[in-house]
């Protein structure tokens, strides 16, 4: 089957610096997907090499087996059929909303024109702002006007470049989820960039982690989670801490709070130092656990709190733990470890092997 | 489909010297800046030739007298100018007295006068039979032997008329840097003891310096560029200089070597003024949003202030305009004839159209260099943007000499193979003095153009990318509308350049073809100096509409380096 997007072994450069060095990434049907990383990975050249606004310097970028761009050769973006929503939105000051939103529907007649515009606005729930200009109207209605805009010309593909950042945490993520199920509905890919993972979560099926320009991971949130492929995914996504550990004779590695089981990965021996990824979810508060650790800190939310825990040989531990376990700090509490999957890496490298306990 | 993919290889890099992968953009841009560079190319490449009998001729006569006139005419413009607009933008932006917020603007009234228009004016009313002069001698029962009288048709004449109207580059450039200078210099000073002439010299007047060389060196080019002042008060310059050798002796090889010359000087100036504006953005600037409160003037002083502002305005603008609506109401009924009228229509249509072509070429070199922001399409719109400091009289030679040429060719060609004349084709119409504005006044709608694209965020032509619009498409839907402001500002700039130009319109205009400017200069030369007025007047008056601009600009809260082209 031909993959819905594909992009090959891609080089981008300013030279003489290398922005993308060497990504490869495919989206096999019109799903939902996410570049995730830190300012300045190089996330939002690659979402406008996509959109063909950057060039290559290597590799390629095909989208329905389609080539749009190899080294010295851009489809110019206006023939991509790629939609595209801008991080400042870049909605059109002179045209008022209906004539933004009509904007790419040039070829097409007056009638059908104004009936797409209409059912866009209708849409992202806008009909009634058809004649105001974009600074006449807020934010949020900025943001769903840049969104019909881009859709109006039925692309293949949406690219979103931070496009909620603007907007406050509960505003974003309600309409990351809107935009989420109108491009399922009308059977358009999605490609976000983002530095939230919140967002990412919220949005994206697919996510790919990018770091100095190089894609370390692309995978399901759940995925990035739970297997990190790289010490720096590990980091990045969620909250844990990496506990020093030695591989046993049987493959398990043992820890200061004790064994933590899995099929030991290829290239690890007993005996070899590594950590092993500790994530809150994996500490269970238990009374009757014959481990303890000091409350270091704390931290309520509502639901659960999350303490920060301290080992006996000064390590720490981040644990999640129900509301209803109110404790001091400086106070000791049972725990124990119960890790699903078990993530570990050499100690003072970045590599990571990922192996589930039943695997 | 490859052609406007904007991102390939630059069309010349430097480091491999190898010339890669021109496209339309970038060729169109290369092309019209090389078009608009050739009337000076062509000036340095005709003055390369040896140098014939008459440069000899030239140096060996009248030659140390255009340099030391042009030399003097550079400097005494320069002193003027300064002495002129650094007081005024000082009072004005600092101080406060009766009249300050009308000053602010109207000081830029002399503006709108044209050199060759007050000089004429000042002949009148100074010379013997005018009515200073009549009335001096009513008043005491002089008569001619009796009295001195110093004479406006000679040098320090003309370095008075044109310190006069050009005043106002210095007083603008002056004005915000001193609106521009951190507030806390000036306070720092105060609090250790500076009175108000010591904190001027000593703090913001060196603070200022390099935004008052800028301005004094553009005031300088202009001096530089007059023919009409000097040639009415029969001041030999190298403006007027080139004009004899050219029309009188008929030798274009010296008459391009003078305009070389004289190019040369104008390049140091531009130089010298870059350079200054470049070290003006270096200055620190302090906390700009806290504005200074101005200094309230007490007691006589702040009358003294008033009437320093009025002095320049007085003699810049209120006399001269007030004696040209004089002549022109006494005149009138003769002159307003169909000939007036006809003259009018040529004037304003001929600056029209050269506006509106000069807007669409610094369209295109805006946008293509937006598009291609490659060294060489840099360079090309860089170097499109010198025109303004070459004077008109190098323009049209520098026109006439390869137009000519091209018509001679033509013409030879024609008859040989058909057996017909084509005549002048290009020297001989409007394609040569439309070409002359091009290359003449290309970057007063070329600085506009420039700062409005910079205005628009470079999403807004990659969204209207992603929505299937092509280069030329983004530009005709999203910078044209976005940008009429400033399109409609450039056009007003350039209208009025075109409509005041007289040393290429003189050299290029068709046979009778005649425009309010270059009618207004032949009455006047022969002595017709009130009946030139109501010429003159149309031309004041719409020369009045870019200092309204301007002192929009200036009720701004940062008015400055935009105001000036």
């Amino acid at each position: 089957m031909t993959p819905f997007l594909d992009l090959t072994d891609i080089d981008i450069a300013y030279p003489p610096r290398r922005v993308i060095e060497n990504v490869s990434l495919r989206m096999d049907c019109a799903g939902i997907g996410c570049l995730l990383g830190p300012s300045g990975c190089g996330k939002t050249t690659l979402l406008r090499a996509i959109a063909g606004f950057e060039p290559l310097q290597r590799g390629s970028i095909r989208l329905r087996g389609v080539e749009l761009s190899r080294p010295g050769w851009t489809l110019p973006p206006e023939q991509r059929r790629i939609g595209m929503m801008f991080q400042d939105l870049a909605l059109f000051p002179h045209l008022t909303v209906a004539d933004n939103v009509g904007f790419g529907l040039r070829g097409w007649t007056t009638a059908e024109r104004r009936a797409r515009v209409h059912d866009l606005l209708r849409l992202v729930g806008l009909d009634e702002y058809a004649r105001r200009y974009p600074h006449q109207i807020s934010g949020g209605q900025q943001q769903r006007v840049a969104l019909a805009r881009a859709l109006a010309p039925r692309p293949g593909l949406l690219l979103l470049d931070e496009p909620f950042s603007s907007l406050d945490v509960a505003l974003r993520e309600g309409l990351a989820r809107e935009i989420r199920a109108i491009l399922l509905r009308e059977g358009i890919g999605g490609l976000l960039v983002s530095h939230d993972q919140f967002e990412a979560f919220a949005f994206a099926d697919e996510i790919g982690v990018l770091r100095k320009g190089r894609l370390l991971q692309w995978d399901s949130a759940y995925n990035l989670y739970h297997r990190p492929v790289d010490r720096f995914v590990a980091d990045f996504i969620g909250q844990g801490v990496l506990l020093p550990g030695r591989v046993g004779e049987d493959g398990r590695v043992l820890t200061e709070l004790g064994e933590v089981d899995g099929a030991l990965p290829a290239g690890y021996a007993p005996g070899d130092e590594v950590e092993v990824l500790v994530r809150p979810d994996d500490v269970i508060h238990d009374d009757a656990s014959p481990l303890s650790a000091e409350v270091a800190e704390r931290a309520f939310r509502g639901a659960e709190f999350l303490y920060t825990l301290k080992l006996p040989s000064g390590a720490r531990l981040l644990c999640l733990a129900s509301s209803h376990h109110n404790h001091a700090l400086g106070q000791r509490i049972g725990i124990r470890l119960d890790i699903d999957h078990r993530v570990m890496f050499r100690r003072g490298s970045g590599a990571g092997a990922v192996a589930g306990r039943n695997d | 489909m490859e052609v406007d993919s904007p991102h390939r290889q630059p069309l010349f890099r430097w480091k491999r010297g190898v010339w890669a992968r021109a496209d339309r953009w970038s060729l169109l841009v290369v092309g019209v800046a090389l078009a608009l560079a050739l009337p000076v190319l062509t000036v340095f490449v005709t003055a390369l030739q040896p140098p014939g009998a008459v440069w000899r001729h030239l140096a060996d006569t009248v030659l140390a007298d255009y340099l030391w006139n042009s030399v003097s005419l550079m400097l005494g413009v320069g002193a003027g100018a300064l002495l002129i607009g650094a007081p005024a933008a000082w009072l004005t932006s600092i101080h406060e007295f009766p009249g300050r917020r009308w000053f602010e603007w109207a000081l830029l009234l002399p503006m709108a006068i044209p050199a060759y228009i007050i000089a004429y004016t000042y002949t009148g009313l100074l010379d013997f039979a005018g009515p200073l002069q009549t009335a001096l001698r009513e008043w005491f029962h002089w008569t001619r032997r009796d009295y001195w009288f110093p004479e406006v048709r000679s040098l320090p004449g003309a370095v008075a008329m044109l310190a006069l109207v050009l005043y106002p580059y210095v007083y603008l450039l002056a004005r915000a840097a001193f609106l521009d200078q951190s507030v806390a210099v000036l306070e720092v000073s105060r609090s250790l003891g500076a009175g108000p002439w010591r904190r001027f010299f000593a703090v913001a007047l060196p603070m200022a310096r390099p935004a008052l060389i800028a301005g004094v060196s553009l005031a300088q080019m202009e001096a530089l560029a007059d023919y009409g002042t000097v040639q009415y008060f029969g001041v030999s310059a190298f403006t007027t200089g080139i004009f004899r050798v050219w029309h009188g002796m008929g030798d274009s090889a010296a008459a391009a070597q003078l305009a070389a010359l004289l190019l040369l000087f104008v390049f140091a100036l531009l130089v010298f003024e870059r350079l200054s504006r470049r070290r003006a953005r270096f200055h620190p600037a302090g906390n700009r949003r806290h504005r200074p409160a101005r200094v309230a003037l007490r007691g006589k002083r702040r009358w003294l202030a008033a009437a320093a502002c009025l002095m320049p305005l007085l003699f810049g603008f209120l006399i001269p305009a007030g004696q040209l609506a004089v002549w022109a109401a006494r005149t009138a009924p003769q002159v307003l004839d169909g000939r007036f009228l006809q003259l009018l229509a040529n004037s304003l249509l001929l600056a029209l159209g050269a506006a509106l072509l000069i807007l669409l070429l610094a369209l295109v070199l805006g946008y293509g260099r937006r598009l291609r922001p490659w060294p060489l399409t840099r360079l090309a719109v860089w170097g499109a943007g010198l025109g303004y400091a070459v004077p008109g009289t190098v323009i049209a030679i520098g026109v006439m000499l390869p137009f000519a040429a091209i018509d001679r060719g033509l013409d030879g060609w024609a008859r040989q193979w058909f057996g017909v004349s084509t005549g002048l084709l290009l020297s001989g119409t409007l394609t040569a003095l439309l070409f002359a504005y091009c290359a003449r006044f290309l970057p007063v709608a070329l600085h506009g153009v420039e700062a409005g694209l910079a205005r628009v965020r470079p999403s807004m032509d990659d969204a209207a990318r992603s929505l299937g619009a092509g280069p030329r498409a983004v530009l005709w839907r999203i910078h044209v509308p976005m940008l009429r402001g400033s399109l409609l500002t450039a056009v007003l700039l350039v209208f009025v350049d075109v409509l005041k130009e007289l040393p290429a319109t003189l050299i290029l205009r068709p046979f009778n073809f005649n425009t309010l400017a270059v009618r207004a200069y032949e009455l006047a030369s022969d002595e017709r100096l009130a009946d030139s007025a109501s010429f003159a007047l149309a031309i004041v008056l719409a020369g009045i509409g870019p200092v309204v601009l301007l002192s929009r600009a200036i009720g701004r809260s940062r008015p400055g380096y935009d105001a000036v082209p």
